[in-house]
């Protein structure tokens, strides 16, 4: 079996045994109606961990994720109420922003060769301090369309509510896994993961690629906040504070190796679903502080880290040589 | 050896680079046939890899043109000389270990429909590639899971579909076993077949008279034949190789009988598996043994496990007599030993130091930083080691770098003497320096045998292993296959031993 689907089995298999650890206590967990609230209290989380698992897959890191949802709430909040623009037009040029933001990011990585770590770090600072600026003070949208968007869902068996946000994440989950292992593209971060000074003889454009890896994340980025507009009908600079640790967070339990190369946008997604799973838990148990969910999920973390050392520093199986004779 | 002859697929003329002060190719002519297989040889140093980078576009060259089809063209990066059709393998494969054997056949030009790569596709048309290089794998597994010999085909594949005129192999064998260097010999001579110019590079000169048509070798960034190996013979490739010209007599003969004193080092059984075959040895004071062989036949390494930079995993030290353990430099220095390494560089100077400061490093270090050295200590010894061993600087103040090769290694080298050693590790003592400033080494380390220190000198410069040698140890695939003294003691024996001639062999 592929190695790096071992993780990812890991993961899946951690998943659906808590899930049924969790159903044995409390049987009222397995409803269409807790997972269709799984995906909706999950979806901007979702939609930025597909972003970082590019990023991470090149082998890089994106800590300005949360800083970017925050500004893009605070922006799309200011131009809906502030300007008057239709929520539509906003998200519009939120998203614009936001790809402008990231590319300009990448740039800086790739021509200035400065580590990831740090160009998303200033990045961070940056839109969480442009956020305040726009406005320190939660702004609160009402408009019609938010009301709309909120009542309209799909109704699943079992009444389980498939809101918008919940499809929006499904359908970034299912365009990442097209880009990521179907085009030229997705073969290209991979390749900048495996090795960087191969892939460049090797004919992949890095400069390009790079750019659009952090636009990408950027941009998904904005599109998390846009959710977590529609989610919370707000705009707030201190929004989605450290969603960028949980994303990371959701990538690696997912089975993406931290140093890059290898991963699945698949596994990100039950990373997710992972994280989504403690809280429900929590929330259905009651007693517990919510704080229990960090240390599940660090205590997790931590087991996928340890569990990769040992899949990716066993030496590599060779296979038997094949020579045609 | 059918090699077409009319104009050559690539040919340079007059290739010249220089870095900083130091002229890596003095305008050097290399051509290469369609259809042949040719060798480049030389030792470190040569210019063998800055003729191959200019070749392949990874550098530029300060003068001189290269020809491809009789046109002149200029790469700007190795990615245009593989558009040119010049591809390269490297002994370290520059590929994708972490993606499938198809995709790294076809990375950067899949074919796709709707923006969708064609998986499907890519794995036949890499199956049927894959076969005509006779593997029959699974193309969709990571490459990683395949042997080095597996994804140097792979490369080789991929270089031959993307370039198609001429394939560089530099090392493409160093990692491999016999029989997968047969394997590999065999795709060589199918690309051959098919009218592929082949370079070859390897330090295995056996490898060379199997697989090649021509030879062309090159040292101290000179060309000194290009050759069909038909009638040449293994010796005459190793002469011209380490040899300048044997006919050149350095004038200084009888070191071989001159006088030593009581035994200072003995090595018995040194070795560590898969490095160095275990080596008895002993050095006497007075006396310099010198070490010669080619490159990887394991020189460095019996250097490295004496110094116990790589520890050794058989064998005991003695000093003096007494067995003395040295599992890292540090035991090493305090059992009285001395290291300059090849490398001048990267593993001896300290360049912003000043040459002051560089020669008493070692002192320094093997006090200990308690009890530093004061300034007016550092002057003197300085100024003593300098004026002993001639070393030209303007002042001691100035940093280490702006001096000249020969009086860099002249700095290491007072650096290690001011420890007062008992026994002194020269690796390639005069590699790197003007070949005017090669005689005075020479003297120096004369100098030093005639004060009574113990010497083990490893050099591919023939000539001057013998001006300066007792005794001569030939290594040879990381085994010392013999030991020379006496009248052996001159480059003509020294060849034939490196180049296994039986009737030379001394065996130890």
């Amino acid at each position: 079996m592929n190695r790096s689907l071992r993780p990812l089995l890991a993961t899946a298999t951690i998943f659906v045994l808590a899930y049924i650890l969790a159903v044995a206590q409390f049987p009222g967990m397995l409803s269409t109606r807790v997972l269709g609230n799984f995906l909706t209290d999950n979806a901007f989380l979702g939609i930025a961990a597909v972003g970082m698992t590019f990023v991470i897959l090149s082998g890089g890191i994106d800590l300005s994720v949360g800083a970017v949802i925050g500004f893009t709430t605070v922006l799309i909040a200011a131009l809906v109420m502030w300007v008057g623009l239709h929520p539509l037009a906003a998200f519009g040029i939120a998203l614009i922003v936001a790809a402008a933001f990231g590319a300009a990011m990448g740039a800086a990585i790739h021509y200035l060769q400065v580590p990831s770590f740090i160009v998303t770090l200033a990045g961070m600072f940056l839109a969480r301090g442009a956020a305040s600026v726009l406005s320190p003070d939660s702004i609160g949208i009402k408009h019609e369309f938010y009301t709309a968007i909120s009542k309209s869902y799909i109704l699943l068996p079992g009444g389980g509510r498939l809101t918008v946000i919940g499809m929006i994440m499904l359908a970034v989950f299912a365009v990442g896994i097209l880009l990521a292992h179907r085009t030229r593209f997705g073969s290209n971060v991979y390749a900048l993961g495996g090795s960087e000074s191969s892939a460049a003889l090797m004919g992949v454009p890095v400069a390009r690629t790079t750019v659009l890896i952090y636009m990408l994340s950027s941009t998904l980025a904005g599109l998390a906040g846009v959710v977590f507009s529609l989610y919370t009908s707000a705009g707030y600079s201190l929004s989605a504070l450290g969603v960028e640790l949980d994303a990371i967070a959701a990538v690696v339990i997912g089975g993406t190796l931290l140093t890059g190369g290898y991963g699945l946008v698949a596994g990100t997604f039950i990373g997710v679903m992972l994280q989504g799973l403690v809280q429900t838990y929590i929330v259905f148990d009651g007693t517990l502080s919510s704080w229990w969910t960090k240390i599940v999920i660090g205590g997790l973390l931590f087991m996928f880290i340890l569990l990769q050392r040992l899949v990716f520093t066993a030496t590599p199986r060779r296979r038997k040589l094949a020579w045609k004779t | 050896m059918q090699a077409t002859e009319g104009v050559p697929v690539l040919d340079a003329r007059g290739i010249v680079k220089v870095f900083g002060q130091h002229t890596a190719l003095g305008g050097v002519d290399f051509d290469l046939r369609a259809g042949e297989v040719h060798a480049l040889l030389g030792e470190n140093g040569a210019g063998k890899s800055t003729l191959i980078k200019i070749l392949t576009g990874a550098y530029q060259p300060d003068g001189g043109t290269v020809l491809l089809d009789g046109a002149p063209v200029s790469f700007r990066d190795p990615l245009q000389a593989q558009g040119y059709g010049i591809g390269t393998v490297y002994q370290e494969v520059n590929l994708l270990p972490n993606r499938s054997v198809a995709e790294n056949l076809f990375l950067g030009r899949q074919p796709t429909r709707f923006g969708l790569v064609r998986r499907r596709e890519i794995e036949s048309r890499a199956r049927t590639l894959l076969a005509d290089y006779g593997l029959e794998i699974d193309v969709r597994a990571e490459l990683s899971e395949y042997s080095v010999a597996v994804q140097q085909i792979v490369a080789i594949a991929r270089a031959v579909e993307l370039s198609g005129k001429v394939l560089v192999l530099d090392e493409p064998t160093a990692s491999l076993d016999r029989n997968e260097v047969q394997r590999l010999f065999d795709v060589v001579r199918n690309l051959k077949a098919r009218g592929l110019g082949i370079i070859f590079i390897t330090h295995f000169l056996d490898q060379v008279f199997e697989l090649s048509d021509r030879v062309t070798i090159l040292r101290n960034g000179r060309k000194i034949a290009t050759q069909p190996l038909a009638g040449l013979s293994t010796a005459d490739v190793v002469r011209m190789m380490l040899g300048k010209d044997v006919s050149l007599d350095h004038h200084v003969t009888g070191i071989a009988d001159a006088a030593r004193g009581a035994t200072r080092v003995t090595f018995r059984d040194l070795g560590r598996t898969g490095s160095v075959a275990p080596i008895t040895l002993s050095v006497h004071e007075g006396e310099v043994v010198g070490v010669a062989g080619l490159l990887g036949s394991g020189r460095t390494e019996v250097a490295r496990l004496m110094f116990g930079v790589d520890a050794a995993d058989s064998g005991e030290i003695l000093v003096d007599g007494a067995p003395v353990t040295i599992r890292n430099p540090a035991q090493a220095v305090a059992a009285g030993f001395g290291f300059c390494p090849e490398d001048r560089k990267i593993d001896g100077i300290f360049g912003d130091l000043s040459v002051r400061e560089n020669i008493i490093i070692a002192l320094q270090a093997k006090l200990g930083w308690f009890r530093a050295l004061n300034r007016e200590d550092q002057v003197e010894l300085a100024g003593r080691y300098a004026e002993a061993l001639d070393i030209r600087a303007a002042n001691h103040d100035m940093p280490v770098k702006l001096l000249s090769g020969g009086n860099q290694q002249k700095v290491i080298l007072a650096r290690w003497l001011a420890l007062d050693p008992n026994f002194l590790i020269l690796d390639e003592p005069t590699r790197g320096i003007d070949v005017g400033a090669h005689a005075e080494i020479v003297r120096t380390i004369n100098r030093l045998r005639e004060e009574g220190l113990a010497l083990f000198v490893i050099s591919s410069e023939l000539d001057e292993v013998v001006a300066y040698s007792n005794r001569v140890v030939v290594m040879r695939d990381r085994e010392m296959v013999a030991e020379l003294t006496g009248a052996a003691v001159a480059p003509d024996s020294i060849v034939q031993a490196i180049a296994g001639v039986p009737a030379v062999e001394v065996a130890q």
